[in-house]
């Protein structure tokens, strides 16, 4: 039985012509992380908030343990959520911060310091307990967020971008703990976040989502490498997918798929490449340039690794697509079925 | 640039507080040219008197009950009225006219409502058969002292309201549905999570409102005149019933300064409470 599951979900939030969230259709499997990606104003917010029962759906049927949970209040639904900007009561001490659910949930008073302190203990934030939110870091805040998530041990927890007020630096580590929390606790866990990165790192599956809709939901290798549409093929990846029109269909090639024909296999594609400009990223090498022969005036990226000997700007060399790595598209944007190799 | 304001001041408030002091210490009388130094005698005379004594207890029920009701009734109506509804700015603007019309004309509206012959109230009540004689509302000692205390209530809850309607504005939204998921219902939200965020801003409203009631006379002045016979009288209002109306200045002025010292504490305490005064 997934831990959540939604039927047809669909939010129009009152005055507005455009629909939030448009027909989802989600089902978590026992454990998972998984994770909705999208850009802002996808609808993958408005999602986890109908989930936690801050939103009531205009259509639509939300179950989490097998039980329909429409119209019950966000306490009735037994969730945790961790919110982007933490939520933290300013108020109140990191401790009390944390009990709080268990306060609120009728908790015996007495078992209260033993599980705060190890929800606190799981998160290394022991010594904090005397302290008051503003006393804290942004890392500090996000970890009390989650202890207090944790403490009422839910059977989902729910997490709006929780990585998003932190610094790139402190981000890397948080997403590689919340990972290896999230292994430990073995809690279904459904994540919001628009940072493909941290999609990729954290998900088990993702959830793409556009404009209201899911795309495409797969495991991060299905959804890089297999795009369903032209939409997912460029929203994942940075840079993006090359996408070139190719006699009514759309081709679409990773950059680093798409490499000097000298040296390499035979590929899927071949075709002349005038490179306009290199981009030295330390370990790798971004070329941007222009395509000819029956591609004449498309653009198109290319990432070399490092070793790879580099053509300078100026150059026009021959480049090919991978075997394998070349993807179709309809007029639609619609993954199609792929063409016989051929030269460009 | 700050001179004018500090010409202002002291025109206004600085000249008329020194001369109450003086006033006070003297035995200056209206159509007397005569003052001389009596010391403390004023404050010893008014101590004594009962009249005094009842207007200081009066001062007291008249400000500390107002002030509570006020601070139920505008926390209750801020939460209402922070929620999103169709008549929304309606409700609100129509909860802060008593706050913007003049209180004289308010407590003239009120003074028919309550009069003895031609009170509506009394109406109803007759003909809804709830009494069978209308009360006096302005006549009896403890139907008269309700009546001033809710028409004061009446006329400074909009305030409150809009102040703490301030307050709750300013939490973001991610913090009570936080509680919401966390398990808490609308009491715990409120009571253990909103409110007590918004505490200094409460506090600041309710010293404001402590300090105005204190020292303000309008309503029982132009409900009761401090009738029947003192039991509504509060201290602004006897103190302008004795040094202006009875021509007595030095009596008036020991009344109207006997609250300074603790109207002062309060006034410190609320000016240190609005300078912490941060939520979040």
């Amino acid at each position: 039985m997934p831990v959540v599951e939604t039927r047809g979900l669909t939010k129009r939030f009152p005055g507005s012509a455009r629909v939030a969230v448009d027909g989802v259709d989600l089902q978590s499997r026992d454990g998972e992380f998984l994770v909705l990606l999208g850009p802002s104003g996808s609808g993958k917010t408005t999602v986890l908030r109908m989930i936690a029962g801050l939103e009531e759906p205009t259509s639509g049927e939300i179950l989490i343990g097998g039980a329909l949970v429409n119209g019950l209040t966000p306490r009735e639904r037994r969730i945790a959520m961790v919110f982007q900007s933490y939520a933290l009561y300013p108020h109140l001490t990191v401790y009390r911060n944390i009990a709080f659910p268990l306060r609120a949930q009728g908790v015996p008073r007495a078992e209260h310091g033993a599980k705060v302190r190890w929800a606190a203990s799981i998160f290394g934030i022991e010594g904090l307990l005397d302290r008051r939110p503003r006393e804290l870091s942004g890392g500090e805040r996000q970890r009390v967020a989650l202890a207090r998530a944790l403490v009422r041990e839910p059977a989902l927890f729910l997490l709006d971008e929780p990585l998003s007020n932190l610094d790139a630096k402190l981000r890397a580590t948080a997403r590689e703990e919340l990972k290896k929390f999230q292994r430990k606790i073995g809690t279904t866990t459904v994540y919001v976040t628009h940072d493909q990165v941290e999609a990729m790192a954290l998900g088990n599956r993702v959830v793409v989502m556009d404009q209201g809709r899911v795309r495409q939901t797969g495991t991060p290798a299905d959804v890089y490498d297999d795009p369903a549409d032209t939409f997912v093929a460029t929203f994942l990846g940075s840079p993006p997918m090359n996408l070139v029109e190719d006699r009514g269909l759309t081709l679409g090639f990773r950059p680093e798929h798409f490499r000097p024909a000298e040296g390499a296999a035979p590929g899927a594609f071949r075709t002349p490449f005038r490179i306009d400009n290199v981009e030295y990223l330390g370990a790798d090498r971004l070329l941007y340039g222009e395509l000819g022969g029956r591609f004449a005036g498309r653009t198109a990226f290319s990432r070399l690794a490092a070793h790879v000997a580099a053509p300078r700007v100026g150059d026009t060399l021959d480049f090919v697509v991978e075997e394998g790595k070349a993807r179709f598209f309809d007029s639609a944007g619609r993954r199609a079925a792929p063409r016989t190799p051929e030269t460009g | 640039m700050l001179f004018p304001a500090v010409l202002f001041i002291g025109a206004l408030v600085g000249v008329p507080f020194l001369l109450a002091i003086v006033y006070s210490l003297c035995d200056v009388k209206v159509a007397s040219d005569e003052m001389r130094f009596v010391g403390f005698r004023n404050f010893a005379d008014a101590l004594t008197s009962p009249a005094f004594q009842t207007a200081l207890r009066n001062s007291f029920v008249f400000t500390l009950v107002s002030q509570a009701l006020v601070l139920a009734g505008a926390t209750t109506l801020a939460l209402a009225l922070k929620e999103a509804f169709r008549t929304r700015g309606l409700i609100r603007f129509l909860i802060l006219l008593p706050w913007v019309a003049p209180i004289s004309l308010g407590s003239i509206g009120w003074k028919w409502l309550l009069d003895s012959i031609y009170s509506v109230f009394n109406w109803f009540l007759v003909r809804l058969h709830v009494v069978d004689s209308p009360p006096m509302w302005l006549g009896e000692p403890a139907l008269a002292m309700a009546s001033v205390v809710l028409v004061h209530t009446w006329r400074m809850l909009p305030f409150a309201t809009v102040v703490l309607l301030a307050g709750l504005t300013s939490i973001p939204r991610d913090i009570p549905e936080a509680a919401a998921v966390d398990g808490a219902g609308f009491w715990r939200t409120h009571f253990q999570i909103t409110l007590p965020m918004i505490r200094p801003i409460v506090t600041v409203a309710v010293l404001f409102g402590v300090i105005f009631t204190f020292t303000d006379m309008t309503v029982v002045y132009i409900l009761t005149r401090g009738g029947p016979y003192d039991t509504t009288q509060v201290l602004p209002s006897l103190a302008f019933l004795t040094g202006i109306l009875g021509g007595d200045l030095a009596a008036g002025a020991a009344i109207s300064l006997f609250l300074f010292p603790l109207l002062l504490v309060v006034a410190w305490v609320m000016l240190r409470m609005a300078r912490r005064s941060v939520v979040t």
